[in-house]
Formats: structure tokens, C-alpha cells, sequence
């Protein structure tokens, strides 16, 4: 079973400092997103169950051979690495186009994962574009995977129940953070990952020319948002508080 | 002249897109509202009461769970209807159609938008960025457009009983299923939307024993609130169930009051109670991030104040 993973690269959030309403991702480390090691996750195991292969494929800027590392030290077997020069977040459509093209390329491919949403934009649109673009049946919100032969029966999470799907190989899923536990490598893993296989593209390689963005971004600010900040000493101190803004009425 | 489409499954949410698309309308980008309905003429018949014309597409064997097939179906609805800008919900379903749709229509798309706002001679379109920690205006610059609003962004529209809309029948060929649902497992329905609740306790990782939930009960009990938590209380520890989840991945909240148990407030979280009026934060941490996002703030450990706090509470 060839597997490919589809990871984004995006600033280490829990790093990023808000000044005067902007954020600040000068010097944020970059990483990937917490659900797309999920869906990492779920490639390796399949792979240890079937056999197969691992594929990372990711869009992203410089450091992008330094970001995968940690993919390849989780399990993924090679990596094909496309990296942009805008300075901006990619679009979703541009990523869509650039994570098709490459995946075209790899050949023959049975599985393409995608965590639900990537951990910054949680925009949820790029898998379901991909799927679109290289005209394979989806499922999305996936918490539960079984395979049988050519065939996937998946166990999506929806906000009002569960539904479990049947789908044919190929296809493409988007999977929820409950579907597993992404392993931490061990510092072997780690360091065989510097040696295994990266194939490294710019954007215009593989598009040739590369489509304008279709969103334009106005601003980009923190929201302001005033409390009061008071602290109180005790539990009775804060439920007079909490009488005195007419909370308590009926005690 | 274009149009504007409207289509979602669930019924009371397509009430609150059109409330949506009639902004859209007025900022230029349509000229009227079309709703589409896939396989329930019941939704057609709630459209025509609000004045609004439908179009009811029958496709044998096409289940809701059929993403491929749903966004084949609406795009060539797009086509005939003349419908540039098409608006989906953003729930779980409506945001993976939004993509497959958005591909397929070579449309730019934004989802989770949760307000619309003038920006000069565009309509910016509002949602949460940088993983909550920003707020983000941006427009669509493509011709084809693909919006999903936030379930619960905008009001439910009202009937008209002066004016009913036209129930049509569109005939789309050509589409074939693309996957199979074996079971649906809906949840209760007795389960609470914490998104809709005045009053709300809400447990973090900070309650560290599960033997003290029936404690926060007591508490949710003594207030009147409903209980919601933070994510790694249910998706780690399993204790509440996921739809009690407030953050990002979780529910957006706007109660009256949120009492906050022993949560960090990493901006995942603190996105879906930023809207609150009144926040208490109880936390052992003083510099938990929470703490600044309050009004009240109490440093102290939860094992001891839970017990305070029922008790103070009478
Ligand atoms: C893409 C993405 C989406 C996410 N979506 C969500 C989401 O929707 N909702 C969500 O909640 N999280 C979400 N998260 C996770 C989020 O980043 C945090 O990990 C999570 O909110 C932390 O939960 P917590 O505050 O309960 O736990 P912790 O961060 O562990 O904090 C526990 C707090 O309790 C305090 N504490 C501990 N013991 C006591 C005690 N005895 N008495 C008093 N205080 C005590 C500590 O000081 C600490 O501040 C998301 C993450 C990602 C990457």
C-alpha cells in the first residue's frame, strides 16, 4: 500500500507573541500541524500492518528539509518537498494545486491523508481540494480506519453522530486527532531521518507558472478584548462577586 | 447578473445562511437567493415560506455522506441557475463539500467565516486565523466564490407570509455515488449546545481527579450552567463527551458568565470563550494565561475550592 501524507508547515503557535494587535512570527520556529501527525500516524501503522510505503508530501517555505525531519523520524519512508517563496501563507487553492501535482508524480498511490485541518488557518479545505483535483472518492473526520481488500470502511465524527462509510481505494481522508497516538521518535529514529530520501522542488518547477491567490487578506489582528483582571482571595470573595453582577439571584 | 446559492442539509441552518446571502446581496455580490435541496422537498417547501425560490434536485442513491457527488450536483446547479457565489455552512459536512466544490469551480473559498463586514467597495468576509490568536478580514478576488458561514453566525430568517417563493424541480444527470454508508450512530438527543447556554462551568485539566466532576455538577447545579471542557478533558481523558469541547476544534460559546476550572488558556481554548461576558478564571497557576482573559480571578487549588465554593454558594 503506497501511502502519502500531506503535511503543513506552520509557525509553532505557542510561540507567537502578540504586539500592539499583530502577531509576531519573526523568529517562530516552524513545525507541523498537531493533526497532521495524526494522520502520519495512521500511514505508518497501516504500513506496519500491510506493508508499503510512506510518503510526506508537504508545501512550504525554507527550512522546509528541516521541518520534515521529524516526519521522517516518526516512520515516513521518503519525503517530496515543495517550497514557495512568498512570504505570505499559501493560499489553499495554490497548495491544493502543488500537493495534486506532486502526488501525480509519485505515481501509483492508494491512500492520501490529510489531518482535518491544518493547526493555523483550520481552514479544512485543502484535502477536500486535492481529492477533487485528482478525481478520487473522499471521507472526512476519520476516527476509525479498517482496511479490507482494495476497500476502506472508516468511522467518521460529526457534531451530531457517527457514520461509518465504505470507500474504495484510492481515495483520500482527513482524519480527527481521536483516530491515535502520534509516537515520539527515538534519537536513532531521529537521526536515521537526516538520511533518508527528500526530493526538494520549488513551486515553479512543478506548476510551471503558479496561480494567483484567489483570497486577499485585509488584516490580520488580535482581537481587543478588556476584562477586568480583579483577584479575589476566596471562594466566598468571589461568589459575592458573582452576586454582586446579579448571577446569584435566587441564593 | 448572477446569483447567489444556498445549500446545506441541515434545514435550520440553511434559515441562517440566507440571512447571510442577503448581506452578500446587498454588497453587490448576487442579485437574488436560490436555494438548493438535495433529495428533501420538506427544506423546499421551508424555503418557499420564507419568500425564497427553490430547486429540488433528485439523484437516486446520492446519500449526504457523498462529498464527490454532493459538489458535482451543486456545481452544475451553479451552472444552470447562474449562481457565481455559492454558500455552504461550515459545519464538519459543509466544510468538506466546500473544498471539493471550490476545486471543482475553480473558486477561491473561505470557511468558518463568522461575520461579514464592509471593507471599502468589497464585503470582507471575518474568521478566526493563527489558530484562533488573530482575527482575519479577507475577500474572495476570484469570479466563483465559495463561502461556508459558521453554524450560529447569523439569525435564523424569518417567514413571510406575504410573499411565498417558487418549489422547482432540477433534473442533474451524470452523478454517480462515490462511497457507501454502512451505519449512522446518531448521538442522543437529549444532548445539550453548550454553544447556546447562558451559564456555563467549564473543567480543564486542572480538575485532576475524576472523582471530583460530580463536585463541578453540584456547582453547574447551584448556577443554573450547563458544563462544558476543555479538549484534552474529553479527547484524552474521555470524562465529557466531545461536543462539550469549547475552543477551536470545539464549540464557540457566548454566555452570560463562564466559571473556568483549572484551564491554561492556550488560544485554541480561549477563541471559543472570548465572547463571553463574564469570565472567572480559578486556577492554582497566577500566571496561567487564562488569568488574563478574566474578570475574576482566583489563585488557588481546585481540591480546596471546589468544596469552598459549593459551600459559599449555599
Ligand atoms: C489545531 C488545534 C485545535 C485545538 N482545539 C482545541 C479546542 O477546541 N479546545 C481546547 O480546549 N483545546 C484545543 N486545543 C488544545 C489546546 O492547545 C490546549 O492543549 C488545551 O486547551 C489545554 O487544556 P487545559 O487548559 O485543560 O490543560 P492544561 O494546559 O494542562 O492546563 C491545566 C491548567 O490547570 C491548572 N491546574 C492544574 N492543577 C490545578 C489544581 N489542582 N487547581 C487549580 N488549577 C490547576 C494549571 O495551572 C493549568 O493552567 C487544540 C490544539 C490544536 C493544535
Amino acid at each position: 500500500m503506497n501511502i502519502v501524507v500531506a503535511m503543513k508547515q506552520i509557525p509553532d503557535l505557542q510561540q507567537v507573541r502578540i504586539k500592539n494587535r499583530k502577531p509576531i512570527l519573526d523568529d517562530v520556529p516552524l513545525t507541523f500541524g498537531n493533526i497532521d501527525r495524526n494522520a502520519l500516524e495512521a500511514a505508518v501503522l497501516i504500513k506496519e500492518q500491510v506493508g508499503g510505503s510512506v510518503t510526506v508530501v508537504a508545501a512550504g517555505k525554507e527550512g522546509l528539509e528541516d521541518t520534515v525531519k521529524e516526519a521522517l523520524a516518526a516512520g515516513a519512508d521518503q519525503a517530496y518537498l515543495i517550497i514557495c517563496n512568498e512570504q505570505e501563507d499559501i493560499e489553499s487553492s495554490i497548495s491544493a494545486k502543488l500537493l495534486a501535482e506532486a502526488i501525480k508524480q509519485l505515481g501509483s498511490v492508494d491512500l492520501v491523508l490529510f489531518g482535518e485541518g491544518s493547526g493555523d488557518n483550520y481552514s479544512s479545505q485543502v484535502g477536500s481540494r486535492v481529492a477533487e483535483l485528482l478525481d478520487l472518492p473522499q471521507v472526512g473526520y476519520v476516527e476509525r480506519i479498517e482496511l479490507t481488500a482494495g476497500e476502506l470502511v472508516v468511522t467518521r465524527s460529526l457534531e451530531d453522530g457517527k457514520e461509518v462509510v465504505q470507500v474504495a481505494l484510492p481515495a483520500v481522508l482527513t482524519v480527527v486527532t481521536d483516530l491515535n497516538q502520534p509516537r515520539i521518535p527515538s534519537v536513532t529514529q531521529i537521526l536515521k531521518a537526516g538520511r533518508k530520501p527528500k526530493k526538494v522542488m520549488s513551486d515553479q518547477e512543478l506548476l510551471g507558472a503558479v496561480p494567483t491567490p484567489k483570497v486577499k487578506t485585509l488584516s490580520n489582528l488580535a482581537p481587543e478584548i478588556k476584562r477586568k483582571q480583579i483577584q479575589v482571595g476566596t471562594a466566598v470573595e468571589l461568589v459575592e462577586k458573582l452576586q454582586a453582577e446579579g448571577f446569584l439571584g435566587r441564593a | 447578473m448572477s446569483n447567489i446559492l444556498v445549500y446545506t442539509e441541515k434545514t435550520e441552518l440553511a434559515l441562517e445562511l440566507i440571512e447571510a446571502a442577503r448581506i452578500l446581496c446587498r454588497a453587490g455580490l448576487g442579485d437574488e437567493i436560490k436555494w438548493l435541496s438535495i433529495n428533501n422537498r420538506a427544506q423546499a417547501e421551508e424555503s418557499a415560506q420564507r419568500g425564497i425560490d427553490s430547486w429540488v434536485v433528485k439523484a437516486e442513491g446520492i446519500t449526504i455522506a457523498d462529498t464527490a457527488a454532493l459538489a458535482s450536483i451543486i456545481a452544475q446547479a451553479s451552472r444552470v441557475l447562474e449562481c457565481d457565489t455559492i454558500v455552504l455552512s461550515s459545519d464538519r459536512r459543509g466544510k468538506e463539500l466546500a473544498g471539493r466544490l471550490a476545486a471543482k469551480l475553480d473558486a477561491g473559498c473561505l470557511t468558518d467565516v463568522k461575520a461579514l463586514e464592509s471593507a471599502g467597495q468589497d464585503i470582507g468576509l471575518v474568521r478566526n486565523a493563527l489558530g484562533g490568536a488573530t482575527v482575519a478580514v479577507q475577500t474572495i478576488t476570484s469570479p466563483q466564490k465559495v463561502i461556508a458561514f459558521a453554524p450560529g453566525a447569523f439569525p435564523c430568517t424569518e417567514e413571510v407570509p406575504e410573499k411565498s417563493g417558487a418549489v422547482n424541480e432540477l433534473e442533474i444527470t451524470g452523478v454517480k455515488a462515490s462511497v457507501k454508508v454502512i451505519e449512522n450512530r446518531p448521538k442522543d438527543a437529549g444532548t445539550v449546545d453548550i454553544a447556546k447556554a447562558r451559564i456555563l462551568v467549564i473543567v480543564g485539566q486542572g480538575i485532576e481527579d475524576k472523582e471530583d466532576l460530580p463536585l463541578v455538577q453540584e456547582l453547574a447545579g447551584k448556577l443554573g450552567a450547563e458544563i462544558g471542557c476543555s479538549k484534552p478533558v474529553a479527547t484524552d481523558k474521555k470524562w465529557l463527551p466531545e461536543e462539550r469541547v469549547v475552543g477551536l476544534s470545539g464549540k464557540t460559546c457566548q454566555p452570560e458568565l463562564a466559571v473556568i476550572l483549572g484551564v491554561s488558556g492556550q488560544v485554541q481554548f480561549t477563541v471559543g470563550i472570548r465572547d463571553a461576558k463574564l469570565v472567572v478564571s480559578v486556577n492554582k497557576d497566577e500566571n496561567a494565561y487564562m488569568n488574563q482573559m478574566a474578570d475574576y480571578v482566583l489563585v488557588s487549588d481546585l481540591k480546596e475550592v471546589l468544596p469552598e465554593l459549593l459551600q459559599a454558594l449555599g
